[in-house]
């Protein structure tokens, strides 16, 4: 902070005067630069089309409507493989993140040479591929259907529940784990008495946060064949059968809001 | 009970800071010795180095005949359970319950999945409810240790520490985070206790007037290094000074004594709804 002083006494400004210029530049750069970017966009654009949207938008939604109620009593078995992907995927990816997540956190992993490294890696690559991409390729290894579906959402969510996981573990109160060593504790004893009931709040809303979002891509998964309400979407979609794309989003709606209250509750439950 | 004897203790941390330097003390059966000095002396770590949670960087520590020092894990793990401590913010596992914190002192005695399925054998669980009993949490025994208040989670640190059964007790600033009424009653139960079972003790604590009220010995710790070692009435503004540093002395001294009554009995039966 620049003080200085003059006639009046001691002066504070926020910035030295070369600081403001700098400040000055940086904003002009940055908007020069959103400036440039929109022009090289609008060139690649046809803006026919833009202009066109509502009205094209307008027509969607009037195909859609009324929307076709009869098709909704077919969708109860893709809605239930969806919510059996999401819910068998979360559960499986629990049960691989917990040892992930303590060979990754610095202070439980039983060694940082090897297992650490490896750790991150298993973490870092889960969540580098997107579910999708990773059902893609598992209809490819294990035929289309909802098993492609829970392996996707699993290997996708290892990395997410992992790293919320370690992150938990390396931020744990230090005390209570010496506590428990100083009385002659033996390792898996400090783990199970020190380290664990400090994460077990973190660990039951990740669980049920990650369980929520995977309902959400459960129910694009279809999309690519490996099983759920997303087959049905595409279908539909496929068919230019707009009345039932209109019920099936529907659906997917109300299932996210479902397991949105749902999360919700337990995560106010638990803290 | 044995003796605790440090010899040469030193220990450097990696980042190069000299916590103990050299430090040799002789600790015999059943007294209580308090140990102070100004922040940084190294009093904490000069404890954690007797149980080993801090790996000393040269020295011995001998616990009668058994060199701490020397011992590899699985032998460590077994001299830790006659070791006891107390820390400074309780270091109770919150979301456990009393009883749980109290029954993890037996873990140096049970397997690991009793331990998981809290199949504690009947003897600890009797002598918990007693220990329980003793330090005034009766009827808090089904309380989670968050729901207690700071006097009574020291209370439960306590008892954590003595079913252990140990031999030696490390007490690590048990009142700092506590107010004065507090923790003059917790420092009045610790040294009851440790008469009561002729325990041997080393307590660090930065207050003066409770150090000299309830330690029969105080050990001056000032830079990792030993610069007073005598009884509580040793305490001289000259000693005081070599300890801490320069300061009014005797002004401390007068107000400390002025609200220090040499007894007050009952107020560890008084207290329990603390």
């Amino acid at each position: 902070m620049p003080l200085s002083t003059d006639e009046t006494g001691p002066q504070w400004r926020r910035r030295t005067a070369r600081e403001d210029v700098l400040s000055w530049f940086g904003w002009a750069t940055g908007l020069a630069v959103v400036g440039g970017c929109f022009f090289l966009i609008s060139e690649k654009t046809i803006w026919e089309f833009v202009w066109s949207a509502p009205r094209e938008a307008a027509d969607l939604g009037a195909r859609m409507v009324p929307p076709d109620w009869s098709y909704s009593s077919q969708l109860w078995r893709p809605l239930w493989d969806t919510f059996n992907i999401a819910t068998l995927g979360t559960g499986l990816a629990l049960v691989i993140s917990v040892p992930v997540a303590f060979c990754a956190a610095r202070n439980t992993t039983p060694s940082t040479a090897i297992a650490r490294p490896l750790a991150l890696f298993v973490i870092a690559s889960s969540r580098s591929i997107n579910s999708l991409i990773w059902a893609l390729l598992l209809v490819v290894i294990v035929g289309p259907g909802v098993f492609a579906g829970v392996l996707a959402i699993a290997l996708r969510s290892i990395g997410f529940c992992g790293k919320l996981l370690y992150e938990a573990i390396e931020e744990i109160d230090v005390p209570p784990v010496e506590a428990v060593t100083a009385t002659g504790a033996s390792s898996g004893q400090v783990l199970t008495y020190g380290v664990v009931p400090q994460v077990m709040t973190a660990f039951a809303g990740i669980s049920v946060f990650r369980w929520d979002i995977n309902i959400r891509e459960s129910t694009i998964l279809g999309l690519v064949g490996a099983g759920g309400i997303g087959l049905q979407l595409s279908a539909s979609i496929n068919n230019l059968d707009w009345s039932r794309v209109a019920v099936i989003l529907l659906a997917i709606l109300g299932t996210v809001i479902v397991s949105e209250w749902l999360s919700a509750k337990v995560r106010g439950a638990l803290s | 009970m044995p003796t605790l004897s440090i010899n040469d203790l030193t220990k450097r941390y990696a980042t190069g800071d000299l916590a103990i330097d050299q430090v040799s003390l002789v600790i015999p059966e059943g007294q209580v010795m308090a140990l102070i000095g100004p922040s940084g002396a190294g009093k904490s770590t000069l404890i954690r180095c007797v149980n080993r949670l801090v790996e000393p960087t040269s020295g011995d520590v001998l616990l009668g005949d058994q060199n701490i020092t020397k011992l590899g894990a699985r032998k460590l793990r077994r001299a830790r359970r006659h070791i006891g401590m107390i820390f400074q913010e309780y270091a109770l596992v919150e979301r456990l319950t009393v009883m749980e914190n109290v029954l993890s002192g037996r873990l140096g005695y049970v397997g690991f999945w009793a331990s998981w399925l809290r199949r504690f054998p009947k003897q600890d669980i009797s002598d918990a409810f007693t220990l329980l009993d003793r330090v005034g949490l009766a009827d808090m025994v089904d309380k989670r240790a968050d729901e207690l208040s700071g006097g009574q989670r020291q209370r439960v640190g306590i008892a954590r520490a003595l079913i252990q059964n140990p031999d030696l007790l490390l007490v690590d600033e048990p009142t700092a985070s506590l107010d004065p009424k507090t923790s003059r009653q917790i420092m009045r139960l610790i040294t009851e206790l440790c008469r009561e079972r002729n325990l041997t003790a080393v307590v660090n604590i930065h207050d003066v007037p409770l150090a000299k009220l309830f330690a029969e010995r105080v050990v001056g710790l000032q830079a990792g290094q030993i610069v007073f070692d005598g009884s509580p009435e040793g305490l001289s503004p000259d000693v005081l000074t070599r300890i801490y540093g320069e300061e009014d002395w005797l002004a401390t001294a007068e107000t400390g004594n002025a609200d220090m009554p040499e007894s007050e009995p009952g107020v560890v039966e008084a207290d329990r709804s603390l």
